[in-house]
């Protein structure tokens, strides 16, 4: 009896301890190369205008600046579906900043997800993209972050739930997840689609959302630019392979420029976190650049008809029979909608979408359409489009059932042909409202 | 709950008012200021004359500085509304200056105050608040900042007649909290955390209750009191 509980206290030990090398062998097994990459040169006001630009591309301001707080220092919360990640202060401050950091420390959080104290970081910060920036770009950011007033402000510690705070989690995570980048150019495309390849799939970042995330958050990249559902925020990133999505292989390249500079087009608009991105990031962008990312996307493999995106998504399941497209959707249409909208859902060019054969209205996961009838929008006031139309919400106006009666009818109307919204899909949408409200 | 209850039984009642008008005025598509601020008054009500719920109030002539100071304060996290915040969220500075011009310089009429309920040594009290404030408890008049006629004053200084008194009452209460913040010295925070419950309730009643007088607009500047200039400082104009 003994003799086997102290069998079985061997195993344990040994499993415990064959588990920690392994976690041991994940941590390290990239360090040293991370110090290999050789610094750039370079200095002074070029070099800081350059990073300038390249923290707009990356749009690095958004999540490392509170609401209200200084830019750039931080504190700013991510909510996960693993718990809330603080973004930390970038701004020079010795103590609380990135102060006492080095170029080839910044280059390793950068290309390696690892701090200057060799701590894995949270891939909330999307360093499996930012992996792909070279190390002249990473110098760059880095001088223009240094040139920032220093802001004292300490980073707010994460609230992740075991296990997913620790380091081995984190290590077993990246081991699944995470191959250190900087691919070469691929010789057999032009320079501008290398150009747009770099941006789209490296400091621009775009698989974050629109990349659909496994269970443990890991991107999909057997399906990138897929599309896909932003945890907790619950904004749908459509596909970008997907001619039925937000694909644009049939726009032309001016089309696709002039909406990411000015978040509008003939085509097609922006709302949500992207308005978010155009406001803040690709309206900077210069014009080789958007040009190049838009020969990258038209490019994009498109996605076989047959693949049926929303099955990914889990809500999309939750199905109801299919409400009567009814007298009362269409009542409720022409007496809220039609004013702006147009009798035939045509729209007014330049202020308001049309609603027939308009994408948004039609994908398969209805989550950006109730939350823009809930709580509505405006466009990004951008350069190209500084003053901006706006939707009025229509949280306090319709009740759960008039808006699903509504978006049905918008939905199966004027050839549109999508599945039907039930008033559970939209109630779920009304308890967030409510819980973030007043 | 049941106050939500409510506020959606009044928006409802306020959506058939309101959707009667909307199929009456049903007009060929104009490029103007009210076509671009629809989300604005789908709940401050047409020309932003006020949400009939009590909670949405009137924006219309309401000094332009203090509109603007309000969009800012929602936008960055000092006022606390969800739906505001998403509106606001991918707007300019130089457009929320706009969109507050144009607000401001709306003259309309105001309804006349409905009867207060609140009990005569309650309205008295507010008065007394509101005119000559409380040196006991150190709380200066209303009209010491908002006007002497309390209409407001340009540029920052908004004016405190033609509100519901849920609304005041939600404004003070949050001054109270630190749920409504002004940059510092946020003195009114420092003003409302010297008063009972009942001195708000008073204060919000008497206000509440008073008809505008002639001229609504706000003042171009504080009279000058016997003690020299108003000598306030206070961080409500970011």
């Amino acid at each position: 009896m003994k003799k086997s509980i102290a069998a079985v206290a061997v195993v344990i030990t040994m499993v415990i301890a064959g588990f920690a090398a392994v976690v041991w062998g994940l941590d390290t097994r990239d360090r040293k190369q991370a110090m290999l990459a050789p610094a750039s040169g370079g200095t002074g006001s070029d070099l800081i205008e350059r990073g300038a630009y390249l923290a707009r591309v990356g749009n690095c301001m958004i999540c490392h600046t509170a609401r209200g707080s200084s830019p750039y220092a931080g504190g700013r919360g991510v909510d996960t579906p693993f718990g809330t990640v603080f973004s930390s202060n970038l701004t020079a401050d010795k103590n609380t900043g990135i102060g006492n950091w080095s170029a080839g420390d910044f280059w390793r959080a950068l290309h390696h997800g690892r701090s200057r104290d060799g701590r894995l970081l949270y891939p909330v910060f999307p360093y499996t993209s930012y992996t792909q920036v070279t190390r002249a770009d990473s110098d760059a950011l880095f001088a223009y972050l240094s040139s920032l007033p220093a802001v004292e402000q300490p980073n707010k510690s994460h609230t992740l739930r075991w296990p997913y705070a620790t380091q081995a989690a984190l290590a077993a995570w990246r081991a699944l997840h995470f191959k250190t980048g900087g691919d070469e150019p691929e010789a057999a495309r032009s320079e501008q689609w290398n150009r747009g390849a770099y941006l789209v799939r490296g400091l621009g970042h775009c698989t974050a959302c629109h990349t659909a995330r496994n269970a443990l958050g890991g991107s999909d990249m057997a399906h990138e630019f897929s599309g896909g559902l932003m945890p907790v925020q619950d904004w749908y990133a459509p596909s970008l392979t997907s001619p039925r999505e937000a694909g644009v292989a049939a726009w032309s390249p001016p089309e696709i420029t002039q909406l990411l500079a000015t978040g509008w087009s003939a085509r097609g608009s922006v709302s949500g976190p992207m308005a978010e991105v155009v406001l803040h990031s690709t309206q900077y962008w210069s014009v080789p650049d958007l040009e190049a990312t838009a020969v990258f996307l038209k490019a994009l493999p498109g996605a076989p008809p047959e693949q049926p995106t929303s099955e990914s998504v889990p809500f999309a399941a939750v199905r109801g029979a299919p409400t009567l497209t009814s007298e009362k959707g269409a009542r409720l249409y022409e007496r809220h909608c039609a004013q702006c909208h147009g009798k035939e859902a045509e729209g007014v060019p330049n202020a308001y979408p049309a609603l027939a054969g308009n994408r948004a209205v039609t994908l398969p996961v209805t989550a950006n359409l109730i939350q823009i009838v809930l709580n509505g929008g405006f466009s990004p006031a951008t350069q190209g489009n500084p003053r901006p139309f706006g939707m009025p919400p229509f949280a306090l106006v319709l009740s759960d059932q008039d808006m699903a009666e509504v978006l049905t009818y918008i939905r199966t109307s004027w050839n549109n042909q999508a599945s039907s919204i039930t008033e559970l899909d939209v109630n779920r949408f009304r308890e967030k409202t409510a819980q973030s409200g007043r | 709950m049941r106050t939500r209850f409510f506020i959606q039984l009044l928006a409802r009642g306020a959506l058939l008012l309101g959707s009667a008008q909307v199929a009456a005025a049903a007009a060929p598509f104009e490029d103007s200021m009210a076509q671009r601020t629809l989300a604005c008054t789908a709940c401050h009500g047409d020309q932003g004359r006020a949400g009939s719920d009590g909670y949405y109030p009137r924006i219309a002539g309401k000094p332009a500085g203090y509109l603007y100071n309000q969009l800012l304060n929602f936008r960055e996290g000092r006022r606390h509304y969800a739906l505001m915040t998403g509106l606001l969220d991918p707007l300019s500075n130089a457009y929320l200056k706009e969109v507050a011009e144009y607000f401001s310089a709306l003259n309309l009429p105001y309804p006349a105050p409905l009867a207060s309920k609140a009990s005569s040594t309650s309205l008295q009290r507010g008065e007394t608040l509101a005119m000559r404030g409380d040196a006991s408890i150190n709380v200066p008049a209303c009209t010491q900042c908002h006007g002497e006629a309390l209409t407001g004053v340009e540029p920052n200084v908004p004016g405190l007649l033609g509100l519901p008194r849920d609304y005041l009452n939600a404004q003070l209460g949050s001054w109270i909290t630190g749920q409504r913040r002004a940059h510092a010295p946020d003195c009114m925070a420092q003003v409302t955390r010297k008063m009972t419950a009942d001195d708000v309730t008073a204060v919000s009643s008497w206000l509440a209750g008073r008809p505008l007088p002639g001229n609504t607009r706000p003042v171009r500047a504080l009279v000058a009191t016997a003690s020299g200039t108003n000598a306030t400082r206070c961080g409500s104009a970011p």
